[in-house]
């Protein structure tokens, strides 16, 4: 395997800088990877080496003209397939927009090209991001590079494949329930969901638009805090995006990363623990708390008593706004079309199209969400949800009246196996049991790998939360609890992952 | 206990534009009814003094100066359509038979 795929995005950056490798060199190492080990990991649903070559070229020409854009100018990037991307498909892990591509680039997109990072390809993802196990994708599951039997949780599991099993540096995930951050939990990698509003949704398909949010996934605190910088902060063609200058998300990382948290007050939330928390994912998360505590933080237990209503409210919310989302792929003006026999009307054009692009898990929201929507469930149903949304933030604001951060588990458990929870949707949704109260309050959250469970060998993650708008607070938590645990182990977790030889092994 | 029926489920996908299968109703209906019981926990939860949240973030509406900025090309606006008739989107017939 090739060095250079081992190094992380900081260190590319270095050896860009003064010269040590070269864009095309270091792009062309990674899409070599991708050859290698994808056909067994299955983390890209498109890969476009001539893109990202001429993109490599064009950086190391501007570097050699001393006009690079920024420190990751050159340093390659897989992006999740329900960005679009002009010229590359885009198709959301499902058969209804199959060999679908953009006419135009997603803002998050768009600044990634003008902070020249060359685009690998796009990454797998469950059906329009429903999902926590990549299962639900129409054109097949990704596998976890730990395990190849199980799964590198979702919907994003292809993003973080990608980083886990070095074929990217960096990756561009989304998080509407916990899709960057479970996945990063279960393969030793870090997700980072910002504030909502922090980065753009142009041009990203929405699932539930008030929930959705895209961000960073890497293999280092640091590496997600220097993606972040790149695609964060406001965009007109937005317009729930925050207007507010941010601070350096990567200046927090590097404060962090001296691992000293005097002074940092963390609340441990009571309500995201106990039943049905695997053995080994609790007793990672206590030491690592107890490693927080060594290093100066004020520990305490904090409770959130509405977190227990966050899953239910969620899959009431989301499925109501999927719904609605949805309702755009009509067959008409993009997108599969299938024509029934005889005189079909663009009615049942529009009905045969959508049951037959759409997968199980997409017709379960989607009516689920017309249910929830209904008259005389409407109150009952999407109005209660949304009265737990308020409660959870009230939750949200007292603790964070005492405490500087939150913190849990990220998952409850380590990456399941294939196939075991694909048709028992209710086992499957409390996968996102600790995440998803900071998507219903907007507050971003990171996960950061914090070791492997002893029952099984798999990875875990310590999830960080910070208050709306401070989410160099995560970086900086995550740095230091990063630090901390690579003192104590000698090495990256991932090191410990079994290497990928690929079909010729 | 919330229970849906499969007629109701077959109801649900013509309002959602699903052309559902006799065997995806046999499949989905006892699954949805599983969601809505697991679901339905939150009912009661919040009392009527509770306002509800659509957005956590607080937005307020915004306004952009009325400019002309570049947009698609009829060309570019047309390269994903199933089918184009004239430089536009070409659709079956809208009307149903009886009309």
């Amino acid at each position: 395997m090739s060095d250079l795929t081992r190094r992380t995005a900081a260190t590319l950056a270095e050896d860009l800088a003064s010269g040590a490798t070269t864009s095309v060199a270091l792009t062309e190492a990674h899409l070599d990877r991708i050859d290698d080990v994808d056909t067994d990991v299955h983390a890209f649903l498109h890969v476009d080496r001539d893109g990202a070559l001429a993109e490599a070229a064009e950086s190391d020409a501007r570097r050699a003209r001393g006009e690079a854009r920024g420190p990751l100018d050159g340093v390659p990037v897989a992006v999740k397939d329900v960005l679009a991307t002009r010229g590359l498909p885009t198709t959301c892990g499902s058969r209804i927009l199959e060999g679908w591509v953009p006419p135009y680039d997603a803002t998050v997109v768009t600044r990634l090209r003008a902070a020249g990072l060359p685009i690998l390809g796009k990454t797998n993802m469950d059906e329009f991001a429903m999902g926590s196990s990549t299962e639900h994708s129409a054109y097949g599951p990704t596998h976890n590079p730990w395990d190849l039997d199980r799964i590198p949780g979702g919907s994003g599991g292809g993003s973080a494949a990608a980083v886990a099993a070095f074929e990217a540096p960096l990756a561009i995930g989304t998080d509407t329930g916990g899709s960057i951050r479970q996945p990063g939990a279960v393969t030793g990698t870090v997700g980072v969901k910002p504030t909502y509003g922090g980065v753009s949704r142009y041009g990203l398909v929405a699932l539930a638009n008030s929930l959705d949010q895209a961000g960073p996934v890497t293999r280092t605190v640091l590496d997600a805090a220097m993606l972040h910088d790149v695609i964060g902060g406001h965009d007109p063609r937005d317009s729930t995006s925050i207007q507010q200058d941010w601070p350096s998300f990567t200046d927090a990382a590097r404060a962090g990363s001296a691992g000293d948290m005097s002074g940092v007050k963390v609340g441990v939330v009571t309500e995201l623990a106990g039943e049905g928390w695997q053995p080994g994912v609790m007793a990672r998360f206590d030491e690592s708390v107890e490693l927080l505590v060594k290093a100066g933080a004020e520990v305490v237990e904090v409770s959130c008593p509405s977190f227990v209503h966050a899953l239910a409210a969620y899959y009431l919310i989301l499925p109501a706004e999927a719904s609605s989302n949805l309702a755009k792929f009509d067959a008409m003006r993009y997108g599969l079309r299938v024509t029934p026999e005889g005189d079909p009307s663009a009615e049942d054009v529009m009905r045969a199209t959508r049951d037959a692009g759409f997968g199980d898990e997409v017709k379960r929201r989607i009516i689920l969400g017309t249910y929830a929507l209904s008259s005389g469930y409407y109150d009952a149903y999407y109005g209660q949800a949304q009265k737990i949304r308020t409660l959870i933030s009230r939750d949200f604001d007292a603790a964070f009246g005492d405490v500087d951060v939150l913190v849990s588990p990220t998952a409850p458990t380590t990456a399941f196996r294939l196939g075991e929870k694909l048709d028992d949707p209710m086992a499957m949704y409390l996968n996102d049991l600790a995440t998803i109260p900071a998507n219903l309050a907007g507050v971003p959250g990171i996960s950061v790998p914090n070791g492997l469970a002893d029952e099984d060998g798999l990875p875990s993650g310590f999830q960080v939360l910070a208050p709306a708008l401070a989410d160099d607070r995560v970086y900086r938590v995550g740095a230091a609890l990063e630090a901390l645990h690579l003192e104590q182990w000698g090495a990256p977790l991932l090191d410990k992952a079994p290497a990928l030889e690929g079909p010729a092994r | 206990m919330p229970e849906i029926s499969r007629d109701e489920v077959a109801h649900l996908a013509t309002l959602a534009r699903i052309d559902l299968s006799d065997a995806e109703l046999d499949h989905l209906a006892p699954q949805l009814s599983v969601i809505l019981e697991s679901v339905a926990s939150i009912n009661g939860v919040a009392g009527d003094d509770v306002p509800p949240t659509s957005h956590a973030i607080p937005l307020t509406n915004v306004f952009r100066e009325d400019v002309v900025v570049p947009g698609l090309t009829a060309e570019e606006a047309l390269s994903g359509a199933p089918a184009v008739e004239e430089q536009r989107f070409s659709v079956p017939r809208i009307l149903g038979e009886e009309a």
